[in-house]
């Protein structure tokens, strides 16, 4: 067990994109088609999968000490996979991530199923490190890959009516054996403003630590809101629908007053089983003070201007 | 069951009350805890406490079906065992936790209903505890010794309150404590029932 002392957040974002480099659909379909391959042995804990080439370092970059690839590929909360924080990992391996297909709906020009080759190809995968913030007031530092979100959605052209972003999660009992009970309603659906979505913090991650996303952490494809506790960055998306109003969300359907459909870290808006004031970043003993917006207030704040953020929570 | 057994009994179910916290030490040096050991300890305190309500909670119905009185002298120490292992939950809580962080757990206490159940209980089994030596049965007197650890079924019940409220949606592992609890509390409120009804043509007999 690793027990550091936490120290004060002096967190710097690290400099802008320092180049373009373009990443041809054939290194990622190698990446892909390798990640298949490992993906059908069965892997406990996520052992290192196919890496990604190519990828740039992207913006936002927080440099703090990164939680070992260990602790975020077995401690996770992704329900559908099983409630315990042990089961994703240890039920990773039923979840068949290729063929994968999105599909894309509602309030935009260019609707249809996307196969997840198809919408990833255009991006350019950049390596974006950022605090996960969960509601239950645990933390670490995650190397994602990805693209921004905002990207893809500009790609699918929003009609003058779109205002929100819907998500779902894969809905299939057979590869996800935690929804073989109503534990939550399935299937997971989480949503976004069309301006938070469309923030460039926000992102869309296919992989993790320059490898392919692990299937307990959300593969092939998930959401990453870094300002945003957890739960909101929806996980193995099939999914997505720009939409006119404020779409349903998983958790705040299970219990409305613990979980708002914002859920911004806010550590001055309590959650009523926790405090929000600190967290425990995973690998440290003592807990660090929670910032607003996770840290992010800097990016995201002005997006809430005027809003009651303890009723808006 | 000769009378070494009855004499290793509770040498043998003393060690076996330790096993718990040997398994958890074992487990914490040896990197068996996980991502998140300050919680993981916790919990695995936790569990056991109310374990070891439920085993005391146990011994009366034990001893009821079974006709073996013998479990009754294990009792009080199965009993000790309960509130060392709410202790060292509590311990885990405030040292490991929060590391002292009054201001936080004293607002944990007044905000988050399933802490506040958990120190009510803490507050409950102290009592308990400390009225365990035969001395303090003797100073209460019988009856009203009696009467105090009558608390132990409301301490039982707040204890499966306080794991169930603490849980986020998959409420299955409260609800099996939940249904062990109501067995035994129920089988106590049965046997009453027998009993009364047991009684009633007796006093009918009565002229």
């Amino acid at each position: 067990m690793l027990i550091k002392i936490g120290r004060p957040n002096d967190v710097k974002s690290s400099e802008i994109t320092p180049q373009s480099v373009f990443m041809d659909r054939r290194r990622f379909m190698m990446a892909a088609a390798a990640g298949v391959g490992l993906a059908s042995v069965s892997l406990p804990g996520g052992a290192p999968a196919a890496k990604f080439e190519g990828v740039v370092k992207g913006p936002f970059g927080t440099d703090e000490e990164q939680t070992p690839f260990e602790d975020v590929t077995r401690y996770n909360n992704f329900y559908e996979l099983g409630t315990g924080k042990g089961d994703p990992a240890r039920n990773a391996a039923g979840l068949k991530t290729r063929p994968w297909s999105i599909a894309v709906g509602g309030q935009v020009a260019k609707p249809g199923t996307y196969d997840f080759d198809d919408l990833v190809k255009p991006h350019m995968l950049e390596e974006r490190v950022y605090r996960l913030r969960c509601v239950e007031a645990w933390s670490m530092v995650v190397p994602w890959v990805g693209f921004p979100l905002g990207d893809v959605i500009k790609r699918l052209e929003p009609t003058s009516k779109a205002r929100y972003v819907a998500f779902q999660t894969l809905h299939d009992p057979e590869q996800m054996p935690g929804q073989r009970r109503a534990v939550i309603e399935w299937p997971y659906v989480e949503g976004l403003r069309l301006d938070e979505a469309m923030h460039p913090l926000a992102i869309l991650a296919v992989g993790m630590y320059g490898e392919m996303m692990p299937n307990q952490n959300g593969a092939p494809i998930r959401l990453v809101v870094p300002w945003k506790y957890g739960f909101k960055s929806i996980k193995s998306i099939v999914r997505m629908d720009l939409v006119e109003h404020m779409p349903p969300t998983a958790w705040n359907k299970q219990a409305p007053r613990e979980y708002g459909f914002y859920s911004n870290v806010n550590p001055t808006v309590d959650h009523p089983r926790w405090s929000q004031r600190t967290e425990r970043r995973i690998g440290e003993f003592l807990r660090r003070e929670t910032l607003m917006f996770n840290g992010y207030a800097e990016e995201v704040a002005s997006l809430y201007a005027g809003m009651d953020l303890a009723k808006n929570y | 069951m000769g009378p070494f057994m009855g004499r290793a009994a509770k040498p043998v179910v003393f060690i076996l009350c330790l096993l718990p916290l040997a398994w958890l030490a074992w487990r914490a040096t040896s990197g068996g805890l996980g991502a998140n050991p300050i919680e993981a300890t916790n919990r695995y305190l936790g569990d056991w406490g109310l374990r070891f309500l439920l085993m005391v909670l146990a011994v009366t119905p034990f001893a009821g079906l079974s006709g073996w009185k013998g479990v009754f002298r294990v009792r009080r120490m199965l009993g000790l065992f309960a509130f060392t292992y709410v202790l060292l939950h509590l311990t885990s809580y405030v040292v490991l936790d929060h590391f002292f962080s009054w201001r936080d757990i004293w607002a944990d206490i007044v905000k988050r209903n399933f802490i506040t159940v958990g120190m009510v209980n803490v507050v409950l089994l102290t009592p308990l505890a400390a009225t365990s030596t035969n001395a303090m049965v003797r100073r209460l007197g019988a009856r009203r010794w009696r009467m105090v650890h009558r608390l132990v079924y409301v301490i039982g019940i707040l204890g499966v309150v306080h794991f169930y409220m603490m849980v986020k949606a998959d409420v299955r592992e409260p609800l099996v404590y939940a249904a062990i609890l109501a067995l035994l509390l129920g089988w106590r409120v049965a046997a009453a029932w027998r009993r009364r009804r047991g009684r009633r043509p007796a006093a009918s007999a009565r002229p």
